[in-house]
């Protein structure tokens, strides 16, 4: 019989915990792993890689030939130059769409399920996403800034400050993805987050400097445009492009994209730990 | 973690039960998934945990798998404890069923190759083991094509075989064939039943009797988060009576000599249902030779019986018999509506 009431009582057994370092070793080889897992299912995935990289193209020829005409900046190069490091921003932010329709997918279907039912580092599956994510924006924004060149883009302002302007761009993407992670995480369902899961990405890249000059806007829109994270770090990457004053938005810009890790990474991780 | 899956140095110091399970619960907000189940399951045997949608099976499982923490009681997966040494646990357990750990761009090989790394194995242990769950799982053919492309019976398959890529002591199978046509039903089976024959202890969830009946060694009946029935699939079936002889009479006329000449058969009454204008008779264990004695004593008599079979004991027929409801398919207990007069209908028969 299956009835537990006539066994003598048990004594579970004591497990020692392995040690600190071999943990952390393996956590890094399960980050690999999945990694290398989200690198495959890119590559079976044209269709995407496809999407992800013509959509910003697609922008930058949109502004730059469109709208660009109507548009007055006082920057060197024109509307191009003003337009190219707001256009990287705007795509690093709208890549981590991926992020967290993967995310709620997977566990929908079960999968993270699984994975947290595994010998496996807690962490693994949302650093893996997140470094592969680091790797596609970096490709992503280099096949842009491509196109920007095509299309007359420059930078004015030298090689270093020009690729610490990239790295800026990735490092906003990177940000704005452990929040799409948390939400894919939190909302838990792959419909409801395509549709209306990411809809904050709109007000947040558009009623920003990417497109046009805050100043252009009502005075109550002003208010948020002028001091949201993504018009500090656009501000700060468009010195870097171009020329003028760099520690105006430097510190603001860290401080929003450290501090927005700082809280979403922690809520990602608690989302997954609960998710079930 | 130690030095990998197979490392098992704790687990020869444990001569409990594979799985112990002692007065758990578990809620969630006002529904009380489980109110307190007990289970024992020993080495190398199949429990079946038989019950309706929501009746606390994948509860159970989550526990057991450290994805849920019990609220009250204990769950010991060989000795290890599911909520103080989750990791403990997870380093000797496969789970698989209704989810699914298959990425499905990748390919069949791939998804046990990835499988194999995050279990830490070497180059050449996982290419062997990926080769060797192939060949077993019949997935040879199509290990290097995409799995969107497999068939549901091929995707369940690969899904049981990535939950064993480690070697695991203790598999939990969620309701591992809902949702396949039968033919993919059967292999399911036959590689159920292959695990364990190579010695792993086995807890299946279930909603159908005559898989729980195929597979497993003993067989608790949950329902609304207790277990109300425990034993081996023939002391289940004597307790609710066994196979069910069943069959009509077209001359209106003769139906009462018919049920005379059935009775005796076995020690239940023969019933007469006149809606379904049935004859039917519990018979116990022994259902063919009552059906060989049935035709014989007909055939006698003259009598030309329709519609004559065996029904075997359905999972309705065991709700029924030990709750005195039927088992429906929508799992909120509290809400359902109507049970009383349901129940009543099948009483009838």
């Amino acid at each position: 019989m299956t009835s537990t009431k006539n066994l003598a009582p048990l004594v579970a057994l004591q497990v020692p915990s392995s040690p600190k370092a071999h943990r952390l070793r393996l956590a890094v080889a399960d980050t690999a792993t999945l990694n290398r897992r989200e690198f495959l299912i890119w590559m079976r995935n044209p269709v995407f890689i496809f999407f992800t990289v013509i959509q910003p193209v697609m922008f930058v020829l949109l502004f730059r030939y469109v709208f660009g005409g109507s548009i007055l900046v006082t920057v060197p190069g024109g509307y191009v130059d003003y337009l190219m490091p707001g256009i990287i921003a705007q795509s690093a932010a709208f890549a981590s769409f991926a992020t967290a329709i993967s995310l709620a997918r997977q566990l929908q279907k079960g999968v993270i399920d699984r994975l947290r039912a595994m010998p496996m580092a807690r962490s693994a599956v949302l650093l893996g996403r997140l470094t592969a994510d680091t790797v596609r924006l970096v490709v992503t924004l280099l096949v842009i800034l491509g196109v920007g060149y095509a299309v007359g883009f420059r930078f004015h302002n030298g090689a270093v400050p020009a690729l610490v302007m990239m790295v800026l761009g990735v490092a906003l993407g990177v940000t704005i993805c452990t929040v799409s992670a948390y939400v894919g995480l939190a909302v838990k369902d792959e419909e409801a987050v395509s549709s209306f899961g990411l809809v904050w990405l709109f007000p947040l890249t558009f009623v920003s400097s990417a497109f046009v000059p805050v100043q252009s806007m009502p005075g109550w829109l002003q208010a948020f445009a002028k001091n949201q994270p993504v018009t500090l770090v656009i501000d700060e990457m468009r010195s870097l492009a171009l020329g003028g004053p760099l520690a105006l938005h430097a510190w603001q810009s860290a401080a929003w994209l450290i501090g927005i890790v700082a809280v979403f990474v922690p809520l990602a991780v608690r989302a997954y730990r609960r998710a079930s | 973690m130690g030095s990998g899956p197979q490392s098992s140095a704790t687990s020869t110091a444990w001569d409990g039960p594979a799985i112990y399970v002692e007065d758990v619960h578990k809620s969630f907000g006002d529904v009380r998934a489980l109110r307190g189940v007990d289970l024992a399951v020993e080495r190398g045997t199949v429990l079946g945990v038989l019950g309706p949608n929501g009746a606390g099976k994948t509860t159970a499982v989550k526990i057991l798998t450290t994805l849920l923490r019990p609220d009250r009681g204990r769950a010991l997966v060989e000795g290890r404890d599911v909520a103080r040494s989750p990791a403990a646990v997870r380093e000797i357990i496969g789970l698989a069923g209704q989810s699914t750990a298959i990425q499905e761009e990748l390919t069949g090989r791939e998804n046990l190759d990835i499988m194999g790394r995050l279990y830490h194995l070497d180059r050449a242990s996982r290419r062997r083991r990926t080769g060797e769950l192939l060949e077993r799982f019949d997935l040879v053919g199509a290990a290097d094509r995409p799995t969107k492309g497999y068939s549901g019976g091929m995707q369940r398959r690969l899904d049981l075989a990535l939950s064993l890529v480690s070697h695991p002591q203790v598999v939990f199978l969620d309701e591992p064939t809902t949702g396949l046509d039968p033919r993919s039903r059967l292999a399911v089976w036959d590689v159920i039943r292959e695990m364990v024959a190579s010695g792993t202890t086995l807890l299946l969830t279930t909603q159908y009797l005559e898989e729980a009946d195929a597979l497993a060694n003993e067989i608790v009946v949950v329902d609304r988060g207790t277990v109300i029935a425990a034993g081996t699939s023939q002391e289940l079936k004597n307790r609710i009576g066994g196979d069910v002889l069943q069959f009509s009479v077209v001359q209106r006329d003769r139906r009462a000599e018919a049920l005379e000449a059935v009775s005796g058969l076995s020690s239940a009454e023969p019933l007469y249902d006149e809606e379904t204008a049935l004859i039917s008779l519990r018979v116990g264990a022994d259902g063919s030779k009552a059906l060989v004695e049935t035709v014989r004593r007909l055939d006698a008599l003259g009598i030309h019986p329709e519609d004559l079979g065996i029904r075997r004991p359905s999972l309705d027929d065991v709700f029924l018999s030990l709750t005195g409801h039927g088992a429906e398919q929508d799992g909120d207990a509290p809400k359902r509506h109507g049970r009383g007069r349901r129940a009543r209908d099948r009483r009838r028969r």
